[in-house]
């Protein structure tokens, strides 16, 4: 019993940084239908912005948390919609999944030519003392990961239901024809969406570096897992990647302990073959009315 | 059609890339892991490769002939590695150092066997120099020298009548796992568990749970560096007493700094590392970091050592002659007295491997204590 | 037209057959590994590009096509038996992977079969008593014929080369066939082709079936090329790869995967004297190629000879419909 408590707490912890990846995911998706194949990268960048900040420019932790923020928002956000998938975006979705690998691939290869191919130590943000509980020993550092992650998304998801520019963006999101004719400024929601996404990221960055540290090639794995979560819960709920990412969390720890460690990877994997066949609109969303 | 003229114009720009040489220099191909996911490890040993012969030129070069090094990108990747070696082949290398990832060497080896060109490697994988290739061989311990020193140090050190083997499963990992496993086997060492884990990993709960379970008296962990930490951290976070064990990469300064509390009390066995008490080994480890802004790893050292050992040879030989080099290594010693760029004295058996003194270490404090100091074999 | 195409076409394989001599082995198996992405590229672009199905697992049916043909080998039967067997389970797996395609499509499809080639990656990694693991497989003789033995680097070279352009050839048909014309119809409005009589369920299939089976023919040729495989070589970057190469030569196009191929094997090549900055160079140059031209280098290069024409005459027109 412990054991199993133990396994769900660890899995929750983890999995719930895989939905902050998740949910910025989603959001770009339902926006401007980018399938950002870089979002990965995108998780792994901004902890060397803070890096850059607090090592190079000799800021202080939260100067160089803030330094890393605007950057992140800028590059992240509005440079990679401006420059990368505002010209793509007639294409169709194709060539956006095409340049959105190459831009993982200039991402991962600038931070190892520019900054360095080792790993970096990150400071923790939070205690990294435990508890026991239940007999499971849990540390404070997960069970804060595990809160920032649900608050962070439960006040987005009530920043887009109940105020007035989440709403506009989600009538957005779900027909950009309609929200233009009632005034909504489209092009500026959808800029949101980017500014959100890229908030995410960093945010997902700053807490799991701390235990995966920090190194170019992080995004490999962290990507994989954002899709899979995204789609395993529900590519166009925001709750619905918060529970996919907090679900393969726990298959993955479960399924390592219970069933095959060298398999370990192929759960989630089938779960998201699954799921697509059996429930294309993911556990929690809603059937798209979209033809895309 | 213009597509015709692009296909030539390709043809003729590649037929001419090959070709043109410099007659007073002396061509050394360094095939290594410089992207993908082996590209940490690569740049490590690819600057250490570049310190040594920029250091080797600065002081006349080889027989009074400069090095003219030529860094290969083999992406991580066997089907690359072999283009990769292929080409320096082709461009007339005399000696070919790297890659690292014993997948790539397994294949690439075929090539310089063929071209009868040496090749010194970073690969520690067994089958590497079992395959009865004259033309290959480390700088550093393969995993069947190391694991049985291992093997014998958690019998009679740790006096451990089960252990726990954690593995990254990889090439690196496999092998030393698959070594380590027959190695504690042969020694009346039950096996209590065996787990796998994966490249990348964050969440090593259900891993450790397993360990806690299974009553092994120590832990063997063979994983990379930042696994290694977390992996330390998890045994930490859930009080286990077992001691771990593991090799080089375990007792990493690296992994220490990023572990932190968690790393006290690792132990094990250490062929190269920047930690060793060696002046020459430390000397070495501070130019490098004064050089490229990190702590040489163990595959930096043994970059390093390789190119030294291509200039003894050749300065031995009294000439550039790659057949004749294959052979004089086999059962070379060569002296830290007579060429200081080898760090430590070593000496390379008939199959390529090598024999050199190593290490059993414990952390301590957050630092590399030295407990034990193994002897050459063969002294 | 058609006139000039054959003249092209013979042209440049004219130009395949006298490179090698005129090359180093390096030079020669770069080409070859070129010849075998091609082909398992136009396989991907006949799923894709013509009957516009995503599929993000053909690094997967290389693999399953290397190891069948390599382990075939090992056991002692002859090249062509495992080139043929590959073919053949590459082509009942895809009409299989195919299944879901009648279900979902665009995106989920595409994270289908990408699941699909990190499963079998799994595969290919875990069962070490079939695959040898992460150590790989080697020791499978490159074979010969008619006593010309490929394991000279230029018998190997003309060995591909007659594969290729048999293979180039078989799909031309393919493609000009009344298959072809139903695969196009499928991927511009699959719910007019259906009242047109196409029996979209079975091109659907056949799309994915064919497609694989180029990608095993391709792995039956990449084992013995690199006399040794291992599942790295076949993980869901390589995948990823061959869409690239797809996408960037100009997808639905004949020559668009040969051409991509060719830039992703040889860029690396022209790009050597940025030592690691290579990858960097090379994404940016994507990512502008798209932006400008998402219909890829044989896009590029229709619209610049378009442009070409349209402006000193004037009168001839331009080649759009």
């Amino acid at each position: 019993m412990g054991e199993f408590f133990q396994l769900l707490v660890s899995g929750l912890a983890t999995g719930s940084i895989y939905a902050l990846a998740a949910v910025g995911f989603t959001l770009l998706w339902q926006a401007s239908q980018t399938i950002n194949f870089a979002q990965g990268e995108f998780v792994m960048l901004p902890a060397f912005f803070v890096l850059i900040g607090t090592q190079v420019l000799g800021l202080n932790l939260i100067l160089g948390l803030l330094f890393a923020l605007v950057v992140s928002l800028l590059l992240l956000g509005l440079v990679f919609k401006r420059l990368i998938i505002d010209p793509m975006l007639p294409h169709g979705v194709l060539p956006i999944v095409i340049s959105t690998i190459a831009l993982g691939i200039l991402l991962r290869d600038s931070v190892k030519e520019f900054y360095s191919a080792e790993a970096q130590p990150f400071p923790a943000i939070f205690s990294e003392r435990t508890l026991s509980v239940f007999g499971a020993v849990i540390s404070l550092q997960d069970i804060a990961i595990l809160i920032t992650s649900l608050t962070t998304i439960t006040v987005l998801q009530l920043f887009l239901t109940r105020t007035r520019t989440g709403r506009c963006m989600q009538a957005t999101a779900q027909n950009r024809g309609v929200a233009e004719i009632l005034g909504v400024n489209v092009n500026r929601m959808i800029l949101y969406t980017f500014l959100i996404n890229a908030g995410l990221a960093l945010m997902a960055s700053v807490l799991i570096s701390p235990i995966y540290l920090a190194k170019f090639s992080n995004g490999e794995s962290i990507g994989l897992i954002a899709f899979i979560a995204a789609i395993v819960g529900g590519f166009n709920q925001v709750r619905g990647a918060l529970a996919g990412g907090l679900l393969i969390g726990v298959v993955d720890n479960m399924s390592a302990a219970y069933i095959s460690a060298e398999y370990r990877t192929a759960f989630p994997l089938m779960l998201l073959i699954i799921i697509i066949l059996v429930r294309p609109q993911g556990l929690f969303g809603t059937a798209e009315e979209r033809s895309v | 059609m213009r597509l015709s003229k692009i296909l030539m114009a390709v043809g003729l720009s590649t037929a001419m890339m090959i070709g043109s040489a410099q007659a007073d220099s002396v061509k050394i191909g360094n095939v290594v892991e410089l992207t993908g996911g082996g590209a940490t490890v690569g740049i490590n040993w690819k600057n250490a490769v570049e310190m040594a012969f920029g250091e080797i030129n600065a002081a006349g070069g080889i027989l009074s002939r400069k090095v003219e090094l030529t860094n290969y990108d083999t992406q991580t990747n066997a089907q690359n590695s072999r283009a990769m070696v292929q080409k320096a082949l082709d461009n007339g290398s005399y000696v070919i150092l790297g890659p690292i990832y014993s997948s790539s060497t397994k294949v690439n080896m075929i090539l310089t066997r063929r071209a009868e060109i040496p090749q010194i490697v970073g690969s520690e994988a067994p089958f590497i120099t079992t395959a009865g290739n004259p033309y290959i061989f480390r700088t550093s311990f393969g995993a069947a020298q190391s694991m049985p020193k291992l093997a014998a140090y958690l019998k009679d050190g740790v006096k451990a009548s089960s252990v726990g083997v954690v593995w990254v499963n990889d090439d690196f990992g496999k092998g030393g796992r698959d070594t380590v496993i027959s190695e504690l086997k042969k020694r009346g060492v039950k096996i209590a568990v065996d787990i796998s884990t994966e490249v990348g990993q964050a969440d090593f709960a259900s891993d450790v749970i397993k360990l806690k379970n299974s009553g092994a008296d120590a832990i063997f962990a063979y994983l990379h560096e930042e696994e290694s930490a977390r992996l330390l951290k998890e045994i930490k976070k859930h009080g286990l007493k077992q001691p771990v064990v593991g090799e080089t990469t375990l007792m990493n300064q690296k992994v220490i700094d990023l572990a932190g509390d968690a790393a006290n009390g690792a132990k094990g066995h250490v062929g190269l590392s920047a930690d060793a008490p060696v002046p020459a080994v430390k000397e070495f480890a501070k130019k490098f970091e004064a050089k490229y802004g990190n702590k040489p790893d163990h595959n930096a050292i043994k970059g390093y050592i390789a190119a030294y050992t291509v200039k003894y040879v050749t300065e031995k030989l009294g000439k550039f002659d790659s057949k004749a080099f294959a052979k004089a290594l086999h059962g070379m010693t060569i002296s830290p007295k007579n060429e200081p760029g080898i760090l430590m004295e070593v000496t390379w058996d008939d199959k390529g491997d090598i024999d050199r003194q190593s290490f059993l270490v414990e952390v301590v404090n957050g630092k590399q204590k030295i407990t034990q100091i193994l002897p050459k074999l063969g002294k | 037209m058609r006139l000039i195409t054959i003249i092209a076409s013979l042209a440049v394989l004219a130009l395949l057959v006298v490179l090698p001599f005129n090359l180093k082995n390096y030079g020669i198996y770069i080409l070859s590994l070129w010849m075998v992405y091609s082909i398992a590229a136009m396989g991907l672009n006949l799923t894709l590009g013509y009957a516009g199905q995503v599929s993000l697992a053909q690094a997967a049916f290389l693999g399953i096509g290397a190891y069948t043909t390599a382990l075939l080998m090992k056991a002692g039967y002859p090249f062509l038996f495992g080139f043929g067997l590959s073919a053949g389970i590459c082509f009942c797996v895809g009409l299989i992977l195919g299944y879901p395609a009648l279900r979902v499509q665009h995106h989920f499809l595409a994270f289908v079969t990408l699941g699909f080639n990190a499963l079998v990656w799994l595969v290919f990694r875990n069962e070490e008593w079939l695959t040898g693991g992460t150590y790989g497989l080697m020791g499978f003789p490159r074979p010969s014929f008619f006593g010309i033995d490929t394991t000279n680097q230029v018998a190997f070279y003309f060995f591909s080369l007659t594969i290729f352009v048999l293979l180039a050839v078989i799909l031309w048909w393919i493609v000009r066939s009344p298959w072809g014309r139903a695969f196009q119809a499928l991927r511009e409005n699959p719910i007019r082709a259906n009242s047109l009589g196409v029996d979209i369920r079975r091109m659907t299939l056949l799309a994915f079936a064919i497609g694989a089976a180029y990608g095993g023919m391709a792995g039956s040729l990449f084992a013995p090329l690199v006399e040794f495989i291992d599942p790295q070589s076949f993980q869901l970057n390589t995948s990823l790869m061959l869409l690239l190469m797809v996408i960037v030569g100009g997808s639905g196009r004949f020559l668009g995967p040969v051409i991509g191929a060719l830039l992703v094997v040889l860029l690396p090549e022209w790009l050597r004297f940025t030592e690691g900055m290579y990858l960097i160079i090379y994404a940016s140059l994507v990512m502008v190629l798209l932006a400008f031209c998402p219909s890829g280098l044989i896009g590029l290069y229709e619209r610049s000879v378009a442009a070409l024409r349209a402006r000193p005459s004037g009168s001839r027109g331009s080649e759009k419909p």
